[in-house]
């Protein structure tokens, strides 16, 4: 991957990223603080076809998206170090009896052995999330554990308390 | 006070047209310059509704505010760093820009019998791209993103920076002074210009520090103040208030330099329409008609050599062909800056005839300028110069 950063005076910064699969997809941050998303076109990789203005409310959201997946991809490359460990994200279904309740009233730990090492909650990422932890309907647990672990966690998250 | 009476009415009324005139020229995605242009043309010398005295002499004082609001807005827009880096690496395409725009303005003067002062000043006139129209076009086309917008805007940087030296020439050499003290006040520019660029890049933060960021009625104040005080003194010294403007403009720097773009935008704006409205005023639409065909003829000259310059500089950073073309049309509207070399030149008394004819010129370059720059977008064109490959490489 490449990252170019080009000046446009009077104007203010370009950074451009080059992916894999030879796309280019620029940030332009205006002096003023404004700032555009630029895709670019597959014949003519020099122009830009769509170019998207960011709020400061939407850049930092778009940023917090990106920064949640990115750290969640890492967390799911444990599995290859960890010979018998995987990771697993197991979605909190919204008619679940654990919506609402804190994370300890699961003892997930106890019961099937696996750790929620993290929530992804309306695209944001909350690391290692503490047994007072109260769910929402939508949270999605990041959880390390055996594949035996994992499933009964799985079935337990569905199942609800009982 | 009947006066007063009048001169309040006729700039109301003025002021109210222009601002339906700047409405309609964005409902239809132009620059309002031309239309402003127009505008002065109908209510000044020999035109529909002449203005009272009062009224002319208002407006000779606002285009007078007008050129030194234009110039601090372009200081205040470039970084010093920018400029020396668009100086570093964009030197071969200022280069070319001023040898293949400024060349056919001066052998057309000369053509014309204008003399060696009129080809100066239409060199001019000819050379500088209008910054204001042509970075406002990238934006309204949604290429600020395109790989060869940073080689268009360095010409513009170059071009700009290098009115800080064409200008005290200029003004130097058109009101008839010796060549001697012309030579000393080129020297005081150029040796203005870069003292305040070093002054600006190592001490940038200090002379920052004499503004407050957070009081914005003080800093407008003061900012324009500190301008036109220099704007003045550098008029004084035969140096250009433009160029003043400008350099006060670079001088200001970092986060003064943000508020006071931000607080000076609204002026610059009001004072910038009376400034093209004067030139409007000042010229006769009755020399227009001689003057329409050269024009015509010389802008489609340099039309040509602005589309050669920024092809040239596109290829240079390694644009693909559509690109260069695009850079090329983006750079042809002339504007502010040929009104104001043709300002200088004409209230020294030169070249009477430039005036007319460099309404007409700008007029018709900043028309065709942006409806050109739309050309690489259309289908046919891609298709003539860029003949389809089945074998194009996604990168490059």
């Amino acid at each position: 991957m490449r990252i170019e950063r080009v000046e446009l005076p009077g104007i203010g910064i370009r950074n451009d990223v080059l992916t894999a699969a030879g796309r280019r997809l620029s940030v332009i941050t205006h002096r003023d603080g404004a700032r555009e998303v630029a895709v670019f076109d597959r014949d003519d990789p020099d122009a830009c076809v769509e170019s998207i203005e960011l709020t400061d409310e939407e850049a930092t959201t778009l940023g917090e998206i990106l920064g949640a997946s990115v750290l969640l991809s890492k967390l799911t490359g444990l599995g290859e170090d960890a010979r018998g460990l995987f990771t697993e994200e197991v979605a909190l279904p919204s008619d679940s009896g654990f919506v609402g309740q804190p994370m300890g009233a699961t003892r997930a730990r106890t019961r099937t052995g696996t750790s929620i090492v993290a929530i992804v909650r309306a695209g944001q990422l909350i690391p290692s999330p503490g047994p007072d932890f109260v769910f929402e309907a939508g949270d999605v647990l990041v959880a390390v554990g055996t594949r035996k672990g994992l499933d009964a966690l799985a079935e337990l998250i569905e199942r609800g308390p009982r | 006070m009947h006066e007063t009476t009048l001169l309040l009415i006729e700039v109301g009324a003025l002021l109210l047209t222009l601002s339906v005139l700047a409405r309609v020229a964005n409902r239809i995605g132009v620059s309002p310059i031309p239309l402003y242009l127009v505008a002065g043309l109908l209510v000044g010398t020999g035109g529909l509704v002449p203005l009272s005295g009062e009224a002319l002499d208002f407006f000779e004082i606002g285009a007078e505010l007008g050129v030194v609001l234009l110039l601090v807005m372009l200081g205040l827009e470039y970084s010093p760093r920018e400029l020396v880096n668009g100086l570093r690496s964009a030197r071969w395409d200022g280069l070319w820009d001023g040898v293949l725009n400024a060349l056919p303005g001066a052998a057309f003067a000369l053509l014309l019998g204008w003399g060696p002062l009129g080809a100066l000043a239409l060199a001019g006139v000819t050379w500088v791209s209008s910054s204001g129209v042509v970075a406002k076009l990238l934006r309204d086309l949604g290429r600020l993103g395109n790989r060869e917008t940073p080689s268009v805007l360095s010409v513009l940087v170059i071009e700009d920076l290098a009115m800080a030296f064409y200008l005290p020439v200029l003004s130097a050499l058109v009101i008839g002074e010796a060549l001697q003290e012309a030579a000393i006040a080129v020297a005081i520019s150029v040796t203005a210009v870069l003292v305040i660029l070093v002054v600006a890049l190592r001490f940038g933060k200090q002379i920052s520090r004499v503004f407050s960021i957070h009081h914005l009625e003080s800093l407008l104040i003061g900012v324009l103040g500190l301008t036109i005080l220099v704007a003045g003194l550098a008029a004084q010294l035969n140096v250009s208030s433009a160029v003043g403007a400008f350099l006060v403009g670079i001088a200001i720097s970092g986060q003064v330099a943000e508020q006071a773009e931000r607080v000076l935008t609204p002026l610059r704006d009001v004072f910038a329409a009376l400034f093209f409205v004067y030139f409007g005023i000042a010229t006769d639409p009755a020399d227009l008609p001689p003057v329409l065909l050269p024009a015509a003829a010389l802008a489609i000259v340099t039309i040509a050599t602005k589309v050669l310059t920024g092809y040239i500089a596109a290829r240079r950073a390694g644009v693909g062909v559509l690109g260069r073309w695009r850079a090329g049309f983006s750079l042809t509207p002339r504007g502010e800056f040929s009104i104001v070399i043709a300002g200088i030149a004409v209230t020294a008394g030169v070249a009477p005839q430039l005036l007319p004819f460099t309404t007409a010129y700008v007029l018709m370059t900043i028309v065709a300028g942006p409806l050109l720059a739309r050309l690489p977008e259309a289908s046919w064109f891609k298709a003539v110069v860029m003949p389809p490959s089945t074998d194009r490489p996604l990168v490059r």
